[in-house]
Protein backbone atom coordinates (compact mmCIF):
# COMPACT_ATOMS: atom_id res chain seq x y z
CA UNK A 1 0.00 0.00 0.00
CA UNK A 2 3.23 2.34 0.56
CA UNK A 3 3.95 1.89 -2.64
CA UNK A 4 1.18 3.73 -3.85
CA UNK A 5 1.13 6.17 -1.44
CA UNK A 6 4.29 7.33 -2.20
CA UNK A 7 3.53 7.20 -6.12
CA UNK A 8 0.59 9.59 -5.18
CA UNK A 9 2.61 11.85 -3.47
CA UNK A 10 5.21 12.20 -6.12
CA UNK A 11 2.63 13.04 -9.09
CA UNK A 12 0.71 15.33 -6.55
CA UNK A 13 3.70 17.32 -5.52
CA UNK A 14 4.66 16.89 -9.20
CA UNK A 15 1.49 18.77 -10.66
CA UNK A 16 1.53 21.45 -7.62
CA UNK A 17 4.66 23.11 -9.07
CA UNK A 18 2.95 24.46 -11.63
CA UNK A 19 1.98 28.04 -10.49
CA UNK A 20 1.52 29.85 -13.85
CA UNK A 21 -1.19 27.22 -14.87
CA UNK A 22 -3.06 27.34 -11.95
CA UNK A 23 -2.70 31.19 -12.02
CA UNK A 24 -4.53 31.37 -15.12
CA UNK A 25 -6.88 28.79 -15.26
CA UNK A 26 -8.01 30.83 -11.96
CA UNK A 27 -8.64 33.45 -14.02
CA UNK A 28 -10.23 31.52 -16.52
CA UNK A 29 -12.20 29.96 -14.27
CA UNK A 30 -13.33 33.27 -12.37
CA UNK A 31 -14.57 34.77 -15.79
CA UNK A 32 -16.22 32.19 -17.44
CA UNK A 33 -18.24 31.75 -13.97
CA UNK A 34 -19.40 35.09 -13.63
CA UNK A 35 -19.98 35.16 -17.66
CA UNK A 36 -22.54 32.32 -16.81
CA UNK A 37 -24.46 33.90 -13.86
CA UNK A 38 -24.70 36.81 -16.14
CA UNK A 39 -26.88 34.96 -18.76
CA UNK A 40 -28.80 32.74 -16.60
CA UNK A 41 -29.80 35.95 -14.57
CA UNK A 42 -30.75 37.30 -18.10
CA UNK A 43 -32.84 34.39 -18.68
CA UNK A 44 -33.99 34.10 -14.80
CA UNK A 45 -35.80 37.94 -15.31
CA UNK A 46 -37.31 36.99 -18.44
CA UNK A 47 -38.94 34.19 -17.46
CA UNK A 48 -38.51 32.68 -13.63
CA UNK A 49 -40.93 30.10 -13.96
CA UNK A 50 -39.68 28.17 -16.68
CA UNK A 51 -36.50 27.08 -14.80
CA UNK A 52 -36.12 23.92 -13.44
CA UNK A 53 -33.95 24.94 -10.46
CA UNK A 54 -33.71 27.94 -8.66
CA UNK A 55 -30.87 30.99 -8.93
CA UNK A 56 -29.43 29.75 -5.58
CA UNK A 57 -28.87 26.34 -6.64
CA UNK A 58 -27.98 27.51 -9.50
CA UNK A 59 -25.48 29.85 -8.66
CA UNK A 60 -23.70 26.91 -6.13
CA UNK A 61 -23.38 24.66 -9.27
CA UNK A 62 -21.99 27.19 -11.11
CA UNK A 63 -19.30 28.16 -8.68
CA UNK A 64 -18.57 25.02 -7.60
CA UNK A 65 -18.24 23.31 -11.23
CA UNK A 66 -15.86 26.71 -11.81
CA UNK A 67 -13.78 25.66 -8.80
CA UNK A 68 -13.47 22.17 -8.74
CA UNK A 69 -13.36 21.95 -13.01
CA UNK A 70 -9.68 20.34 -13.13
CA UNK A 71 -11.40 17.72 -11.05
CA UNK A 72 -13.53 16.32 -12.98
CA UNK A 73 -12.98 17.96 -16.87
CA UNK A 74 -12.84 15.12 -18.85
CA UNK A 75 -10.68 16.74 -21.63
CA UNK A 76 -7.94 16.83 -18.68
CA UNK A 77 -6.94 13.52 -19.91
CA UNK A 78 -3.91 11.74 -18.67
CA UNK A 79 -1.96 12.33 -21.51
CA UNK A 80 1.63 10.95 -19.37
CA UNK A 81 -0.41 7.61 -19.85
CA UNK A 82 -0.86 7.73 -22.98
CA UNK A 83 1.87 9.04 -24.84
CA UNK A 84 3.82 6.26 -22.31
CA UNK A 85 1.39 3.42 -24.29
CA UNK A 86 2.26 5.33 -27.99
CA UNK A 87 5.48 5.55 -27.39
CA UNK A 88 6.56 2.51 -25.50
CA UNK A 89 7.64 4.01 -22.26
CA UNK A 90 5.43 1.80 -20.61
CA UNK A 91 8.00 -0.63 -20.66
CA UNK A 92 9.32 0.66 -17.96
CA UNK A 93 6.60 0.71 -15.81
CA UNK A 94 6.37 -3.00 -16.91
CA UNK A 95 9.21 -3.76 -15.31
CA UNK A 96 8.49 -2.11 -11.77
CA UNK A 97 7.02 -4.92 -9.49
CA UNK A 98 3.09 -3.19 -9.15
CA UNK A 99 0.06 -3.53 -10.86
CA UNK A 100 -0.16 -1.25 -13.95
CA UNK A 101 -3.63 -0.32 -13.12
CA UNK A 102 -3.23 0.19 -9.78
CA UNK A 103 -0.36 2.76 -10.59
CA UNK A 104 -2.22 3.99 -13.23
CA UNK A 105 -5.28 4.81 -11.02
CA UNK A 106 -2.93 6.61 -8.35
CA UNK A 107 -1.48 8.93 -10.84
CA UNK A 108 -5.01 9.77 -12.36
CA UNK A 109 -6.14 10.66 -9.02
CA UNK A 110 -3.23 12.67 -7.63
CA UNK A 111 -2.68 14.30 -10.97
CA UNK A 112 -6.44 15.55 -11.06
CA UNK A 113 -6.36 16.52 -7.15
CA UNK A 114 -3.29 18.62 -7.73
CA UNK A 115 -4.52 20.18 -10.77
CA UNK A 116 -8.00 20.71 -8.68
CA UNK A 117 -6.60 22.02 -5.38
CA UNK A 118 -4.55 24.40 -6.26
CA UNK A 119 -7.37 26.49 -7.89
CA UNK A 120 -10.65 25.22 -6.16
CA UNK A 121 -10.12 27.20 -2.94
CA UNK A 122 -9.74 31.11 -4.55
CA UNK A 123 -12.54 30.02 -6.74
CA UNK A 124 -15.03 29.62 -4.42
CA UNK A 125 -13.95 32.45 -1.98
CA UNK A 126 -14.34 34.90 -4.64
CA UNK A 127 -17.66 33.25 -5.91
CA UNK A 128 -19.02 34.02 -1.78
CA UNK A 129 -18.42 37.40 -2.61
CA UNK A 130 -20.98 37.84 -5.26
CA UNK A 131 -24.30 38.91 -3.90
CA UNK A 132 -27.28 36.38 -2.97
CA UNK A 133 -28.94 35.11 -4.99
CA UNK A 134 -25.97 34.23 -7.68
CA UNK A 135 -22.97 34.25 -5.14
CA UNK A 136 -22.02 30.75 -3.60
CA UNK A 137 -23.53 29.88 -0.49
CA UNK A 138 -23.31 26.66 1.17
CA UNK A 139 -26.79 25.67 1.23
CA UNK A 140 -26.88 21.36 2.06
CA UNK A 141 -27.66 20.81 5.56
CA UNK A 142 -24.69 19.05 7.81
CA UNK A 143 -26.36 15.13 6.63
CA UNK A 144 -26.40 16.38 3.19
CA UNK A 145 -22.92 17.33 3.45
CA UNK A 146 -21.51 13.92 4.14
CA UNK A 147 -23.23 13.01 1.47
CA UNK A 148 -21.79 15.45 -0.84
CA UNK A 149 -18.20 14.48 -0.07
CA UNK A 150 -18.68 10.98 -0.90
CA UNK A 151 -20.52 11.69 -4.08
CA UNK A 152 -17.34 14.28 -4.82
CA UNK A 153 -15.18 11.28 -4.70
CA UNK A 154 -16.76 8.90 -6.23
CA UNK A 155 -16.98 11.81 -9.14
CA UNK A 156 -13.42 11.86 -8.90
CA UNK A 157 -13.25 7.50 -9.22
CA UNK A 158 -15.76 7.56 -12.13
CA UNK A 159 -13.84 10.05 -14.09
CA UNK A 160 -10.28 8.80 -13.95
CA UNK A 161 -12.05 5.17 -14.30
CA UNK A 162 -13.49 6.92 -17.90
CA UNK A 163 -9.84 8.33 -18.45
CA UNK A 164 -8.01 5.23 -18.00
CA UNK A 165 -10.39 2.89 -19.56
CA UNK A 166 -9.55 5.04 -22.96
CA UNK A 167 -5.91 4.49 -21.96
CA UNK A 168 -6.07 0.99 -21.93
CA UNK A 169 -7.85 1.07 -25.50
CA UNK A 170 -5.03 2.69 -26.44
CA UNK A 171 -2.91 -0.82 -26.34
CA UNK A 172 -5.63 -1.65 -28.70
CA UNK A 173 -5.97 1.31 -31.66
CA UNK A 174 -3.38 3.11 -33.04
CA UNK A 175 -4.55 6.26 -31.65
CA UNK A 176 -7.25 6.81 -29.14
CA UNK A 177 -8.01 10.58 -30.36
CA UNK A 178 -11.60 9.36 -32.09
CA UNK A 179 -12.94 7.77 -28.56
CA UNK A 180 -11.56 10.62 -26.50
CA UNK A 181 -13.46 13.52 -28.83
CA UNK A 182 -16.29 11.94 -28.96
CA UNK A 183 -15.72 11.57 -25.05
CA UNK A 184 -15.37 14.66 -24.46
CA UNK A 185 -18.59 15.68 -26.55
CA UNK A 186 -20.52 13.17 -24.97
CA UNK A 187 -19.40 14.45 -21.39
CA UNK A 188 -20.43 18.21 -22.06
CA UNK A 189 -24.14 17.30 -22.51
CA UNK A 190 -24.89 14.28 -20.64
CA UNK A 191 -22.61 15.15 -18.01
CA UNK A 192 -24.39 18.47 -17.22
CA UNK A 193 -20.84 20.20 -18.41
CA UNK A 194 -22.98 22.77 -21.05
CA UNK A 195 -25.77 23.32 -18.68
CA UNK A 196 -27.19 21.33 -15.67
CA UNK A 197 -29.30 18.29 -16.66
CA UNK A 198 -32.45 19.53 -14.89
CA UNK A 199 -32.54 21.95 -17.98
CA UNK A 200 -32.75 19.53 -20.72
CA UNK A 201 -35.93 18.00 -21.83
CA UNK A 202 -37.40 15.13 -19.61
CA UNK A 203 -36.97 11.94 -21.69
CA UNK A 204 -32.89 13.06 -22.71
CA UNK A 205 -32.37 13.86 -18.64
CA UNK A 206 -33.71 10.89 -17.51
CA UNK A 207 -31.19 8.82 -19.68
CA UNK A 208 -28.09 11.17 -19.44
CA UNK A 209 -28.88 10.67 -15.47
CA UNK A 210 -28.19 6.90 -16.44
CA UNK A 211 -25.10 7.41 -18.58
CA UNK A 212 -21.65 6.94 -17.10
CA UNK A 213 -21.37 10.81 -17.93
CA UNK A 214 -24.45 11.55 -15.40
CA UNK A 215 -22.66 9.92 -12.98
CA UNK A 216 -19.35 12.59 -12.86
CA UNK A 217 -19.92 16.45 -12.28
CA UNK A 218 -24.06 16.18 -12.31
CA UNK A 219 -24.08 14.43 -8.71
CA UNK A 220 -21.90 16.71 -6.31
CA UNK A 221 -22.95 19.77 -7.83
CA UNK A 222 -26.70 19.63 -7.88
CA UNK A 223 -26.32 18.06 -4.30
CA UNK A 224 -24.00 20.92 -2.73
CA UNK A 225 -26.74 23.48 -4.09
CA UNK A 226 -29.77 21.30 -2.49
CA UNK A 227 -30.90 20.59 -5.73
CA UNK A 228 -30.71 16.57 -5.30
CA UNK A 229 -32.26 15.38 -2.29
CA UNK A 230 -34.35 12.47 -0.29
CA UNK A 231 -34.57 9.50 -2.05
CA UNK A 232 -33.18 10.92 -5.89
CA UNK A 233 -29.84 11.85 -3.90
CA UNK A 234 -29.31 8.21 -2.71
CA UNK A 235 -30.30 6.80 -6.17
CA UNK A 236 -28.27 8.59 -7.85
CA UNK A 237 -25.07 8.22 -5.55
CA UNK A 238 -25.94 4.45 -6.14
CA UNK A 239 -25.11 4.75 -9.83
CA UNK A 240 -22.16 6.34 -8.85
CA UNK A 241 -20.78 3.77 -7.71
CA UNK A 242 -22.56 1.09 -10.20
CA UNK A 243 -20.85 3.37 -13.11
CA UNK A 244 -17.39 3.40 -10.88
CA UNK A 245 -17.40 -0.22 -10.79
CA UNK A 246 -18.09 -0.88 -13.80
CA UNK A 247 -15.60 1.13 -15.65
CA UNK A 248 -12.52 -0.14 -13.45
CA UNK A 249 -13.74 -3.69 -13.83
CA UNK A 250 -13.74 -2.98 -17.59
CA UNK A 251 -10.53 -0.67 -17.75
CA UNK A 252 -8.49 -3.64 -15.81
CA UNK A 253 -9.84 -6.17 -18.39
CA UNK A 254 -8.96 -3.73 -21.41
CA UNK A 255 -5.44 -3.48 -19.82
CA UNK A 256 -4.81 -6.93 -19.24
CA UNK A 257 -5.65 -7.67 -22.58
CA UNK A 258 -3.90 -4.93 -24.24
CA UNK A 259 -0.84 -6.29 -21.91
CA UNK A 260 -0.74 -9.95 -23.38
CA UNK A 261 -0.62 -9.32 -27.20
CA UNK A 262 1.70 -6.35 -26.48
CA UNK A 263 4.83 -4.98 -28.68
CA UNK A 264 6.41 -2.41 -27.11
CA UNK A 265 6.98 -0.04 -30.31
CA UNK A 266 10.96 1.50 -31.15
CA UNK A 267 14.00 0.06 -29.62
CA UNK B 1 20.90 -18.44 -13.73
CA UNK B 2 19.00 -17.71 -17.33
CA UNK B 3 17.64 -20.39 -19.20
CA UNK B 4 16.41 -19.73 -21.96
CA UNK B 5 14.82 -22.67 -24.69
CA UNK B 6 13.95 -22.64 -28.37
CA UNK B 7 11.72 -19.24 -27.82
CA UNK B 8 10.25 -18.42 -30.87
CA UNK B 9 8.67 -14.81 -31.30
CA UNK B 10 7.24 -13.16 -34.54
CA UNK B 11 5.50 -9.49 -35.18
CA UNK B 12 2.49 -8.92 -37.37
CA UNK B 13 3.73 -6.02 -39.35
CA UNK B 14 0.97 -4.22 -41.39
CA UNK B 15 2.64 -3.07 -44.64
CA UNK B 16 1.00 -1.70 -47.72
CA UNK B 17 2.66 0.48 -51.00
CA UNK B 18 2.78 4.57 -50.79
CA UNK B 19 -0.03 6.01 -52.53
CA UNK B 20 -3.28 7.54 -51.56
CA UNK B 21 -4.99 4.10 -54.24
CA UNK B 22 -2.89 1.58 -51.64
CA UNK B 23 -4.15 3.75 -48.48
CA UNK B 24 -7.53 3.23 -49.68
CA UNK B 25 -7.10 -0.23 -50.18
CA UNK B 26 -5.70 -0.98 -47.22
CA UNK B 27 -9.16 0.16 -45.10
CA UNK B 28 -10.78 -3.02 -46.87
CA UNK B 29 -8.11 -5.41 -46.77
CA UNK B 30 -4.46 -5.46 -44.95
CA UNK B 31 -1.87 -7.18 -46.11
CA UNK B 32 0.45 -8.29 -42.93
CA UNK B 33 3.76 -9.62 -42.86
CA UNK B 34 4.90 -12.04 -40.41
CA UNK B 35 8.45 -10.80 -39.09
CA UNK B 36 10.47 -13.42 -36.92
CA UNK B 37 11.87 -11.60 -34.02
CA UNK B 38 13.75 -14.69 -32.30
CA UNK B 39 14.33 -18.02 -33.97
CA UNK B 40 14.57 -21.03 -31.60
CA UNK B 41 16.89 -18.83 -29.13
CA UNK B 42 18.41 -20.81 -26.83
CA UNK B 43 21.42 -19.79 -24.27
CA UNK B 44 21.93 -20.46 -20.47
CA UNK B 45 23.73 -17.66 -18.53
CA UNK B 46 25.38 -18.52 -15.19
CA UNK B 47 25.15 -15.91 -12.12
CA UNK B 48 27.85 -13.07 -11.94
CA UNK B 49 28.54 -13.14 -15.96
CA UNK B 50 28.70 -9.51 -17.62
CA UNK B 51 27.38 -10.71 -21.05
CA UNK B 52 27.75 -8.69 -24.13
CA UNK B 53 24.42 -9.16 -26.60
CA UNK B 54 25.29 -7.83 -30.03
CA UNK B 55 23.67 -7.69 -33.50
CA UNK B 56 22.23 -5.59 -36.17
CA UNK B 57 19.94 -3.17 -35.97
CA UNK B 58 16.57 -5.26 -35.93
CA UNK B 59 18.13 -8.25 -34.59
CA UNK B 60 16.34 -9.25 -31.77
CA UNK B 61 18.37 -7.74 -29.17
CA UNK B 62 15.19 -5.74 -27.55
CA UNK B 63 12.90 -8.50 -27.92
CA UNK B 64 15.02 -10.79 -26.29
CA UNK B 65 15.37 -7.88 -23.03
CA UNK B 66 12.03 -7.46 -23.45
CA UNK B 67 11.14 -11.51 -22.69
CA UNK B 68 13.42 -11.44 -19.90
CA UNK B 69 12.16 -8.86 -18.27
CA UNK B 70 8.32 -10.01 -18.89
CA UNK B 71 6.97 -7.50 -20.98
CA UNK B 72 6.33 -9.94 -23.80
CA UNK B 73 5.75 -12.94 -24.05
CA UNK B 74 7.04 -15.51 -26.42
CA UNK B 75 4.59 -17.54 -29.37
CA UNK B 76 6.24 -21.14 -28.01
CA UNK B 77 9.44 -21.82 -25.96
CA UNK B 78 10.58 -21.63 -22.61
CA UNK B 79 12.41 -19.32 -20.23
CA UNK B 80 13.84 -19.34 -16.25
CA UNK B 81 15.29 -16.68 -14.87
CA UNK B 82 16.29 -18.01 -11.00
CA UNK B 83 13.54 -20.54 -11.39
CA UNK B 84 11.08 -17.88 -12.36
CA UNK B 85 9.16 -17.50 -16.14
CA UNK B 86 9.21 -13.96 -16.29
CA UNK B 87 6.16 -13.14 -18.16
CA UNK B 88 3.93 -15.56 -16.10
CA UNK B 89 5.63 -14.52 -12.58
CA UNK B 90 5.96 -11.07 -13.97
CA UNK B 91 5.96 -9.09 -10.40
CA UNK B 92 8.12 -11.19 -8.64
CA UNK B 93 10.34 -11.75 -11.01
CA UNK B 94 11.02 -8.08 -11.65
CA UNK B 95 11.52 -7.13 -7.68
CA UNK B 96 15.07 -8.58 -8.51
CA UNK B 97 15.68 -7.10 -11.54
CA UNK B 98 17.27 -3.83 -12.66
CA UNK B 99 16.23 -2.70 -16.54
CA UNK B 100 18.26 0.26 -17.56
CA UNK B 101 16.84 1.10 -21.77
CA UNK B 102 19.30 3.66 -22.81
CA UNK B 103 16.66 5.43 -25.36
CA UNK B 104 14.09 5.75 -22.51
CA UNK B 105 13.99 7.73 -19.32
CA UNK B 106 12.60 6.00 -16.14
CA UNK B 107 13.03 9.07 -13.70
CA UNK B 108 10.58 11.80 -13.46
CA UNK B 109 11.02 14.58 -15.55
CA UNK B 110 9.94 17.72 -13.31
CA UNK B 111 10.56 16.73 -9.88
CA UNK B 112 14.37 16.21 -8.46
CA UNK B 113 16.06 12.99 -8.79
CA UNK B 114 15.67 12.43 -5.06
CA UNK B 115 12.39 11.93 -5.19
CA UNK B 116 12.64 9.43 -8.23
CA UNK B 117 14.72 7.54 -6.41
CA UNK B 118 12.41 7.96 -2.79
CA UNK B 119 9.73 6.58 -5.59
CA UNK B 120 11.69 3.35 -6.37
CA UNK B 121 13.02 2.83 -3.16
CA UNK B 122 8.87 2.34 -2.00
CA UNK B 123 8.13 0.83 -4.96
CA UNK B 124 10.71 -2.06 -4.48
CA UNK B 125 10.02 -1.67 -0.67
CA UNK B 126 13.83 -1.42 -0.20
CA UNK B 127 14.19 -1.49 3.54
CA UNK B 128 15.43 2.18 5.12
CA UNK B 129 19.63 1.28 5.80
CA UNK B 130 19.81 -0.66 3.07
CA UNK B 131 18.49 1.73 0.71
CA UNK B 132 20.94 4.24 2.34
CA UNK B 133 23.71 2.14 1.87
CA UNK B 134 23.45 1.99 -1.72
CA UNK B 135 22.31 5.47 -2.33
CA UNK B 136 25.64 6.30 -0.96
CA UNK B 137 27.47 3.58 -2.70
CA UNK B 138 26.10 4.65 -5.69
CA UNK B 139 26.59 8.31 -5.51
CA UNK B 140 30.54 8.31 -4.29
CA UNK B 141 30.84 5.55 -7.19
CA UNK B 142 28.75 7.10 -10.07
CA UNK B 143 29.73 11.10 -8.80
CA UNK B 144 25.98 12.04 -8.27
CA UNK B 145 26.48 14.14 -5.16
CA UNK B 146 25.40 17.64 -7.42
CA UNK B 147 22.83 16.00 -9.40
CA UNK B 148 20.88 14.51 -7.17
CA UNK B 149 18.38 17.76 -6.04
CA UNK B 150 17.93 18.53 -9.71
CA UNK B 151 15.28 18.10 -11.84
CA UNK B 152 15.58 15.20 -14.43
CA UNK B 153 14.90 17.70 -17.12
CA UNK B 154 17.80 19.61 -16.17
CA UNK B 155 20.23 17.09 -16.43
CA UNK B 156 23.18 16.48 -19.06
CA UNK B 157 22.31 13.52 -21.27
CA UNK B 158 25.60 11.93 -19.24
CA UNK B 159 24.19 12.96 -16.02
CA UNK B 160 20.98 11.87 -16.66
CA UNK B 161 22.25 8.26 -17.59
CA UNK B 162 24.42 7.55 -14.46
CA UNK B 163 21.51 8.84 -12.51
CA UNK B 164 19.18 5.96 -14.74
CA UNK B 165 21.34 3.25 -13.76
CA UNK B 166 22.19 4.14 -10.30
CA UNK B 167 18.50 3.91 -10.52
CA UNK B 168 17.89 0.52 -11.61
CA UNK B 169 20.37 -0.50 -8.67
CA UNK B 170 18.77 0.82 -5.52
CA UNK B 171 16.99 -2.78 -4.93
CA UNK B 172 20.49 -4.47 -5.16
CA UNK B 173 18.50 -6.59 -7.75
CA UNK B 174 20.76 -10.15 -8.40
CA UNK B 175 20.07 -9.08 -12.89
CA UNK B 176 20.82 -6.24 -14.49
CA UNK B 177 20.00 -5.37 -18.51
CA UNK B 178 21.32 -2.54 -19.84
CA UNK B 179 19.74 -1.82 -23.19
CA UNK B 180 22.15 0.77 -24.79
CA UNK B 181 23.43 2.45 -21.70
CA UNK B 182 26.39 4.15 -23.52
CA UNK B 183 24.43 5.65 -26.30
CA UNK B 184 24.63 9.39 -27.07
CA UNK B 185 27.47 9.61 -24.39
CA UNK B 186 30.64 11.17 -23.88
CA UNK B 187 34.17 9.59 -23.38
CA UNK B 188 34.31 10.71 -19.93
CA UNK B 189 31.15 9.14 -19.44
CA UNK B 190 31.27 6.62 -21.41
CA UNK B 191 34.43 5.62 -19.44
CA UNK B 192 32.78 6.10 -15.97
CA UNK B 193 29.56 4.05 -17.02
CA UNK B 194 31.98 0.99 -18.24
CA UNK B 195 34.03 1.36 -14.49
CA UNK B 196 31.20 1.31 -12.87
CA UNK B 197 29.29 -1.81 -14.45
CA UNK B 198 32.26 -3.58 -14.05
CA UNK B 199 32.97 -2.37 -10.10
CA UNK B 200 28.89 -3.45 -9.14
CA UNK B 201 29.77 -6.67 -11.13
CA UNK B 202 32.99 -7.24 -9.15
CA UNK B 203 31.38 -5.96 -5.53
CA UNK B 204 28.07 -7.67 -5.77
CA UNK B 205 28.04 -10.35 -8.33
CA UNK B 206 25.28 -8.73 -10.63
CA UNK B 207 24.96 -10.95 -13.16
CA UNK B 208 24.37 -7.93 -16.33
CA UNK B 209 22.81 -8.56 -19.71
CA UNK B 210 24.48 -5.58 -22.17
CA UNK B 211 23.28 -5.10 -25.67
CA UNK B 212 24.97 -2.18 -27.36
CA UNK B 213 26.45 -1.32 -30.88
CA UNK B 214 29.92 -0.16 -29.15
CA UNK B 215 32.35 -3.22 -29.44
CA UNK B 216 34.28 -1.07 -27.06
CA UNK B 217 31.58 -1.36 -24.54
CA UNK B 218 32.28 -5.07 -25.32
CA UNK B 219 35.55 -5.30 -24.94
CA UNK B 220 35.96 -3.05 -21.64
CA UNK B 221 33.38 -5.15 -20.01
CA UNK B 222 32.15 -8.48 -21.39
CA UNK B 223 33.50 -11.91 -20.71
CA UNK B 224 30.90 -13.95 -23.34
CA UNK B 225 29.36 -12.39 -26.35
CA UNK B 226 26.33 -13.49 -28.17
CA UNK B 227 26.54 -12.29 -31.53
CA UNK B 228 22.49 -12.96 -32.70
CA UNK B 229 21.48 -11.78 -36.09
CA UNK B 230 17.88 -12.43 -37.95
CA UNK B 231 16.24 -13.56 -34.62
CA UNK B 232 19.09 -16.46 -34.37
CA UNK B 233 22.09 -17.38 -32.29
CA UNK B 234 24.99 -16.96 -34.62
CA UNK B 235 27.82 -17.07 -32.06
CA UNK B 236 28.66 -18.04 -28.40
CA UNK B 237 31.63 -17.22 -27.27
CA UNK B 238 34.40 -14.73 -26.23
CA UNK B 239 35.25 -11.71 -27.54
CA UNK B 240 39.01 -13.07 -28.60
CA UNK B 241 37.11 -15.81 -29.84
CA UNK B 242 34.68 -13.35 -32.11
CA UNK B 243 38.13 -11.65 -33.33
CA UNK B 244 39.76 -15.31 -33.94
CA UNK B 245 36.96 -15.80 -36.20
CA UNK B 246 37.51 -12.72 -38.39
CA UNK B 247 41.06 -13.56 -38.93
CA UNK B 248 44.35 -11.21 -39.06
CA UNK B 249 44.66 -8.41 -37.01
CA UNK B 250 41.39 -6.71 -36.90
CA UNK B 251 39.85 -5.47 -33.96
CA UNK B 252 36.42 -6.09 -32.19
CA UNK B 253 34.72 -3.66 -34.31
CA UNK B 254 36.24 -4.61 -37.68
CA UNK B 255 35.56 -8.25 -36.45
CA UNK B 256 31.99 -8.15 -35.93
CA UNK B 257 31.31 -6.34 -39.01
CA UNK B 258 33.50 -8.84 -40.91
CA UNK B 259 31.14 -11.41 -39.08
CA UNK B 260 27.68 -9.15 -39.84
CA UNK B 261 28.86 -9.69 -43.69
CA UNK B 262 29.95 -12.88 -43.47
CA UNK B 263 26.52 -14.47 -41.62
CA UNK B 264 25.07 -12.00 -44.09
CA UNK B 265 22.49 -10.10 -41.41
Amino acid sequence: MKKYLTFFRIRLLAGLQYRAAALAGLSTQFVWGTMEVLIYRALWREHPERFPMGPEALAAYIWLQQAFLSLFALWNWERELIDSVKTGAVAYELTRPMDLYGMWLVRALAARLSRGLLRAAPVMVLGALIPAPWGLRLRVAPAGFGLFLVSTCLMLLVVCAYSLLVCALTFHLTDPNGVMVVSVAAADLLGGAIVPLPFLPEGLRKFAELTPFGAMQNVPLRLFGGDLTGAAAYRAVGLQVFWAAVLIAVGYALLRAGLRRVSVAGG
Amino acid sequence: MIEMKGVNKTYRVRRREAGLGNAVKSLFSRAYTEIPALRDMTFTIPDGQIVGYIGPNGAGKSTTVKLLSGILRPDSGTCLVDGLVPWEDRKRHVARLGVVFGQRSQLWWDVPVIDSFELLRDIYRVPEERYRENLHRLTELLDLADLLKTPARMLSLGQRMRCEIASALLHSPRLLFLDEPTIGLDAVSKLKVREFILEQNRQCGTTVILTTHDMQDVDALCSRVLLIGKGRLLLDGSTAEIRAMAGENLSTEESVADLYRRFGI
